[in-house]
């Protein structure tokens, strides 16, 4: 039992880099942006988390060094893709390039070759108190890192926002069909500049969580692909934040399994232990295929009628 | 006080002046981005590019090793670009030519001692076609799914890298060595050098040829013609007669194809055996030299042609100029952010209005 309450709690903390990246592609996928970007914001967010966190010696600094590098990167997204009308998938490609190489450079400027940087001030557990004693339910959840808790309040606040609010409803009639929303008098701009911006700072905070929430250090392309399994995630949770929270347990899920397994001695390399994310990642789209169904203008760009 | 808006051209598209135009200036900017980071980091900007103009072009040798990677790049550039006029988005190209690698080396290892020179064919042949069954299983599950690409081909090409990861590791593992990589081919199965006090191989005519290869069949045949229909508007080339799920899977095979012939160029050509990180990105520099060359058959060995100079000059400027090499991730990501701006530019004009009072 208290084997199995360890692992769930290690999949729900290695499931929050990929939830935090997922809730802002929902903002995305919902104001009808495909954000292949993700990748490269969860990347730099990684990386401004231990920068900030190293220079100031406060974990709190680069929590927001990250959220706000990551809002940054979502400008420039919506700058091209928004305003541009460049394709979103390749706009999202040359950020995920710029990224690696601005992660990459200043890293290395940083490190000078060690390829990875010493233990830098992160987040330890947060138990909250009388939460935390409940049987089974506190050590899973309440007795976690920042990163979780900021998790579960984004995942509430994005669910009352998308159906509860009247931006929300905006939001929703973008995604689906963006020249009824803009006739019936939304900005459509606006709101995709701000869903991408929103998904920025989650996917930067993802990052956060990834290197000041469980590693305390940053690797050089630390993400792995989590900002591509996010997306797997909210198509998963057909596009809806409660869906999403469960689709990214699984994914965590798998990724404590993975670390499990290959402690374990069970004669399997190691390499295939690690593909795990990735080939459930695979299967769970094949599963999913036709029955969720992505925003109707996912990917498609808005163009303005001639002025 | 001024407004600015955006007006669109009449006339749709950009002509070929305009588009080199926006190709040139996107490459200034991003260089001059980049020496605005390396100013910034208290290095010379001066010093870096010179050493890495230097060591691009600066001997025949740094020439040739240019026109090596050229090779790699211009092969799954034309995958990218390929698969982009079929509208497909193939950022998996690394997998595939990991993939290719593999197939290659497996089929020298096994069946090269016996077949004389046959085994150089072979090699390149069995690179292709396990590239080309890795993407069309990535076409597979977007055509007959609706799984996106884009995601398929990430997890891929991460499942690639692990699996021959342990290959070498493992079982493909050369038994009388200490390093993780296979044996070595056998010298009949290898591409001849062209030049002999250098490493550059037959290879990169190979990538000539195949740039040729790819316009005809892009732009002179039925197929071609089919896989640009369905890139332009899907819906109206399935009213128009074509299978549009075949095409797809089609067009990511032929996609997977080029870059797993890329894998086995680099077998045959340069290492001449499987070894972990046998492709440094080039899946992903592929889609700048896709986008750079306008996913033009014909134009995209010459945009390899200068990446592939950014490389190798990237590479000698770490080591003299201590300037780091991923400083090339970030000029090929702005240089494709700017082209495409720039083609927002190309298709409207700006212009600003005096706001009223």
């Amino acid at each position: 039992m208290d084997g199995l309450i360890a692992f769930a709690s290690q999949s729900v903390r290695l499931a929050t880099p990929i939830l935090l990246a997922a809730l802002g592609a929902i903002f995305c996928y919902r104001s009808g942006v495909l954000n292949i970007g993700l990748e490269g914001m969860m990347l730099t967010g990684a990386l401004m988390g231990v920068v900030g966190s190293t220079l100031t010696g406060q974990p709190f600094i680069g929590l927001l060094a990250a959220a706000v590098a990551g809002a940054v990167m979502g400008l420039i997204f919506a700058v091209f893709a928004v305003s541009f009308l460049a394709d979103q998938a390749v706009v999202g490609t040359a950020l995920n390039l710029v990224s690696i190489g601005f992660t990459g450079y200043l890293f290395r400027l940083l490190m000078t070759g060690t390829g990875e940087t010493q233990n830098v001030p992160g987040f330890g557990a947060m138990p909250i108190p009388g939460l935390e004693r409940i049987p089974i339910l506190g050590p899973i959840v309440f007795n976690q890192n920042i990163f979780v808790y900021i998790c579960l309040v984004a995942v509430v606040l994005l669910q009352v926002l998308l159906y509860h609010t009247g931006f929300g409803l905006n939001m929703r009639a973008t995604g689906e069909n963006p020249r009824a929303a803009s006739a019936m008098g939304v900005n459509v701009f606006a709101l995709r500049y701000e869903a991408v911006i929103a998904s920025g700072l989650l996917a930067g905070l993802g990052g956060a969580a990834l290197s000041i929430g469980a590693l305390n250090l940053f690797i050089e392309q630390m993400s792995a692909g989590r900002g591509f399994i996010a997306l797997a995630a909210v198509t998963f949770g057909r596009y809806d934040p409660i869906g999403t929270l469960l689709a990214s347990l699984v994914f965590g899920a798998a990724d404590a399994l993975q670390l499990r397994l290959q402690v374990a001695s069970t004669g399997i390399p190691y390499q295939y232990i690690q593909m795990l994310p990735y080939v459930v990642t695979l299967v769970v789209l094949a599963v999913v295929k036709g029955k969720a169904r992505a925003p109707k203008s996912t990917g498609v760009r808005f163009e303005r009628e001639a002025l | 006080m001024f407004r600015v808006t955006f007006v669109k051209r009449q006339r749709e598209g950009a002509d070929i002046a305009f588009s080199l135009f926006i190709s040139i200036v996107s490459i200034l900017v991003a260089l001059a981005v980049s020496a605005a980071v390396v100013k910034a980091s208290h290095l010379n900007p001066q010093t870096a590019f010179q050493t890495l103009f230097v060591g691009a072009f600066g001997s025949m040798r740094s020439l040739s090793e240019v026109l090596i990677k050229t090779t790699p790049l211009s092969l799954a550039g034309l995958g990218v670009a390929f698969a982009f006029r079929g509208g497909a988005f193939n950022i998996g190209a690394d997998g595939q030519l990991n993939m290719g690698a593999l197939a290659s080396t497996v089929v020298c290892l096994t069946v090269g001692p016996f077949v004389g020179w046959l085994g150089v064919p072979l090699g390149l042949a069995s690179g292709c076609v396990l590239g080309g069954v890795y993407g069309a299983f990535a076409g597979w599950m977007r055509a007959k799914l609706k799984v996106s690409e884009v995601i398929v081909t990430i997890m891929l090409n991460f499942i690639a890298t692990l699996l021959i990861n342990h290959l070498v590791h493992g079982p493909l593992k050369d038994p009388t060595g200490f390093m993780p990589q296979t044996a070595e081919i056998p010298v009949t199965s290898r591409l001849p050098l062209l030049i002999a006090t250098t490493r550059l191989h037959a290879g990169v005519l190979v990538a000539v040829a195949a740039a040729i290869l790819v316009y005809i069949l892009l732009f002179l045949t039925p197929f071609g013609y089919k896989v640009r229909c369905v890139g332009i508007n899907q819906t109206a080339a399935m009213y128009g007669g074509i299978d549009v799920e075949r095409v797809l899977v089609a067009t990511m095979s032929v996609s997977g194809c080029l870059a797993g012939l890329a894998g086995a160029i680099e077998v045959l050509g340069i290492h001449y055996r499987l070894l972990e990180g046998i492709s440094p990105g080039y899946g992903f520099d592929a889609i700048a030299v896709a986008l750079l060359g306008k996913l033009n058959p014909l134009a995209i060995p010459v945009s390899a042609f200068l990446f592939g100079a950014l490389r190798v000059g990237a590479n000698s400027m770490q080591r003299v100029a201590h300037v780091p090499s991923t400083l090339v991730y970030l000029i090929q990501g702005i240089v494709v952010l700017f082209l495409l701006g720039g083609e927002f530019f190309a298709r409207y004009r700006i212009r600003f209005l005096r706001r009223e009072a």
